[in-house]
């Protein structure tokens, strides 16, 4: 057995069931060994492509994502993908062929120091210098890729290596004595935070990417107290879009009530999430009144990393919500809630209506059509701030977005990832002008594996979020964000590929456009020409404050005091 | 405030780059670094002199420890003994100032360990403090090079860094 066998069999071993790729010269041992593997692979037209979808079938199925690609520029198109996976805790192993060992420092062709380049964007990396190691390797790469905070691995295997005879064994036993995540939440912290809960006047739950696994434990602990629940962007889904309990989003575009909330909290119990700045503005003026943050996180190096934590509980977000049920009372909240009722009546979610398409009709009129049971994509952009406060999701791993590093393009190539991982479910990209260019060569990925995603481009024309900032902040100099005079005609492109293009254009024709779109046979490219002008809001300027929410544009200003 | 701190890792294939590569990443101020193996094969050590406050220091102790080939780190607030070695080249023109140099040698208890004409290299053990003094008291002299090593720390009784212990990482 070569090498290259013994990589794809360690990877059998692991439950592998999909690899998205792309070959070239330095992986084709691998390649060749995959024409006799019961693995599936997907050819991706662009490796980003594919560590995307790597990413996307990773989060929206709970297992590890992987993707392979060749040397040097294979292996550079993965570096985007990894810091996504990377800044949004995704489980993901990348496989890269790399030159042969004698040539590996000496500039040979399509070499690049791939573990120097992902060191910093890689929970791990791996150079395989030796055969034999390669089961220790991959066992290693996805242990650690799918435990304690989930991370992207890489694994660099010279050519040379793939080619070698393995002589070696299967049976590996993990020995990492430098990684040792802590899943059991201290006792004695969950007594105090449930004591501090207790005695709490105003406390509120915050739930984040980190707890998309534990929604069960995290329904029954939030009805059981009637806590009020606020969920990041990475945490959409973790609580039902529809709950009673449910206050949004928080942070620079969440809602009135999620952000008031937050501000006159007393105790703060955060679960999963890392109190990024989107979040928090500016951190000194973060939650000035809560006098207690009980922050849940398997990372201890996210636990006073950004805001003081007075209880900090290490460990797994859904066993220490399971220790936290055990104790869990009814809280007496009555009072609380009433303040919270009338910020949420008094601020829903809402849009000055146009006489335009506007992007926010056309995802609620998706939302209504599907009564929300889809699994949504997005790009990066007003259409992923519009998705994310018109579609609230009502199940776990069903918002897949880029939320971390907030890279334009995943929209489609995470359509395809989520597609794989659930081919039951509709999947439906709501993608910007802008961010669907920067990777819609893999529609022909869709074409080749008839895969049945519905892809709905906001158009505005615009690099809409650039555009809103320099609205806002740039006195209007709209510098270098106008795409109309350029755009291509996306119903055509898509026809190109022998995919259904559908073009809405009218607000009369908006019912009818996205009924096309859920009706249509297989996969469908539907263009929405919307208003340029929208901006989305509420607003909380970047290092601002709850207080300086903007809930309308200034030309219509409305400003709350929190 | 400065700290000195001690980590010890599996002797991987670049994993002395992930710790650097860590603190130019995040930021953290490292002022210097020395590495060697240990008694045990397969495992190194590393000493860090790390400039923060309190909030930095604590996320350099748990970025450290997010790294998988990291098996223990220890902030040496408790006593412990700390050493750097120092080689100075000093010019020495004559007889009074070779003379000189030598008061200096003997008061700081340092050895001479390369004699030539015009030069003398000596040879220094201690903590930073008495290195840095030591080389202001040769410099009127005319250093002509000087290369001290990175600070090497261990805590004094019978505290040791154990690998055994499990650390908390993710
Ligand atoms: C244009 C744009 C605008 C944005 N605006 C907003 C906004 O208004 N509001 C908003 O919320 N976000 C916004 N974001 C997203 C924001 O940048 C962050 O990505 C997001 O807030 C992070 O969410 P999170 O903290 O839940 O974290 P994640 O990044 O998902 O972090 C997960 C956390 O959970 C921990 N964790 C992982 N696994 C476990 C486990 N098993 N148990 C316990 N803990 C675990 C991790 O260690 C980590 O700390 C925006 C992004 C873009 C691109
Ligand atoms: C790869 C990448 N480049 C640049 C940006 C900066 N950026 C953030 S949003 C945005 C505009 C996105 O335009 P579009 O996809 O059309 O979405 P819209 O805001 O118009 O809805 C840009 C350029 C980014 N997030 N990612
Ligand atoms: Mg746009």
């Amino acid at each position: 057995m070569k090498g290259a066998e013994a990589l794809l069999k360690a990877l059998e071993r692991e439950g592998v069931e999909v690899i998205f790729g792309h070959p070239g010269g330095a992986i084709m041992p691998t390649y060749d060994a995959l024409y006799d593997s019961p693995i599936r692979h997907i050819l991706v037209r662009h490796e980003q492509g594919g560590v995307h979808a790597a990413t996307a079938y990773a989060r929206a199925s709970g297992k590890v994502g992987v993707v392979m690609a060749t040397s040097g520029p294979g292996a550079l198109n993965l570096v985007t993908g990894l810091a996504d996976a990377m800044m949004d805790s995704t489980p993901v192993v990348a496989i890269t062929g790399n030159v042969p060992r004698a040539l590996i420092g000496t500039d040979a062709f399509q070499e690049a120091d791939v573990t120097g380049v992902t060191m910093p964007i890689t929970k791990h990396n791996y150079l395989v210098q030796d055969v034999n190691e390669i089961p220790r390797v991959v066992k290693e790469a996805f242990h650690i890729a799918a435990t304690g905070r989930p991370g992207p691995v890489l694994i660099d295997i010279p050519k040379d290596v793939q080619l070698e005879e393995f002589t070696g064994s299967f049976d590996v036993v993990l020995d990492l004595p430098g990684y040792k995540p802590t899943l059991m939440g201290h006792p004695k912290q969950i007594e105090r935070a449930l004591d501090a809960l207790e005695k709490a006047e105003r406390p509120i739950l915050m739930v984040g990417g980190g707890a998309q696994h534990a929604h069960a434990e995290l329904l029954a602990f939030a009805e059981k107290t009637g806590l009020p629940v606020i969920t990041t962007l990475m945490g959409l889904g973790a609580f039902p879009g529809n709950h009673p309990l449910w206050l949004g989003m928080p942070g620079m575009h969440g809602t009135v009530a999620a952000n008031r909330a937050i501000h006159h909290a007393d105790v703060i119990l955060a679960i999963g999430l890392r109190f990024d700045d989107r979040v928090t503005g500016k951190v000194s003026r973060f939650a000035p009144h809560a006098h207690t943050i009980i922050h849940v996180d398997i990372d201890p190096a996210e636990i006073g990393k950004v805001v003081r934590t007075h209880i900090p509980i290490v460990g797994d977000s859904r066993l220490v919500l399971k220790e936290l049920l055990k104790g869990a009372k009814p809280l007496r909240l009555a009072a609380w809630w009433r303040e919270l009722e009338e910020w949420r009546t008094r601020y829903p979610l809402r849009f000055k209506p146009k006489p335009h398409l506007q992007s926010q009709e056309v995802i609620r009129a998706f939302h209504e059509a599907t009564g929300g049971h889809a699994i949504v994509t997005t790009g990066v952009g007003q259409h992923q701030m519009f998705a994310a406060q018109f579609f609230p999701v009502t199940r776990p791993r069903s918002f897949l977005t880029s939320g971390g590093l907030g890279t334009m393009g995943v929209g489609l190539p995470f359509a395809i990832g989520a597609k794989i991982a659930r081919p039951e479910e509709l999947v439906l990209d709501f993608d910007g002008d802008g961010s669907f260019q920067m990777t819609l060569q893999e529609l022909a990925t869709v074409v080749k594996y008839k895969l049945d995603v519905k892809i709905v481009i906001l158009n505005n024309g615009y690099l809409g979020m650039v555009r809103q900032w320099q609205d806002l902040f740039h006195a209007k100099r709209y510098s270098e964000v106008y795409l109309a005079d350029s755009n291509p005609d996306f119903a055509r492109l898509a026809e190109a590929y022998g995919i259904r293009g559908i073009k809405v254009e009218r607000k009369e024709d908006l019912r009818k456009g996205v009924e096309a779109v859920l009706n249509a046979d297989g996969p469908v490219v539907a263009e929405f020409k919307v208003y340029h002008e929208e901006g989305v809001f509420p607003m909380i300027p970047a290092g601002g404050a709850a207080e300086d929410m903007i809930i309308e544009h200034p030309a219509e200003r409305e400003e709350v005091e929190a | 405030m400065r700290h000195v701190i001690s980590v010890l890792v599996q002797d991987h294939p670049r994993v002395l780059n992930r710790i650097t590569g860590l603190f130019a990443r995040r930021g953290f101020n490292l002022e210097s670094l020395a590495v060697g193996t240990t008694h045990i094969p397969g495992l190194s050590r590393i000493c860090l002199v790390v400039s923060g406050d309190d909030h930095t220091l604590e996320q350099v102790e748990k970025q450290l420890n997010r790294l998988i080939e990291v098996l223990k780190v220890t902030d040496h607030a408790e006593p412990h003994v700390e050493r750097e070695l120092c080689l100075v080249k000093v010019h020495v023109a004559g007889v009074e100032e070779r003379l000189a140099v030598k008061d200096i040698q003997e008061a700081f208890r340092a050895r001479v360990v390369d004699v030539a004409q015009r030069s003398l290299i000596l040879e220094l053990t201690g903590d930073s403090k008495k290195v840095d003094s030591f080389i202001e008291a040769l410099r009127p002299y005319g250093i002509l090079e000087v290369m001290r090593t990175g600070a090497v720390a261990m805590s004094r009784g019978e505290r040791t860094l154990k690998v055994r212990e499990k650390k908390e990482a993710v």
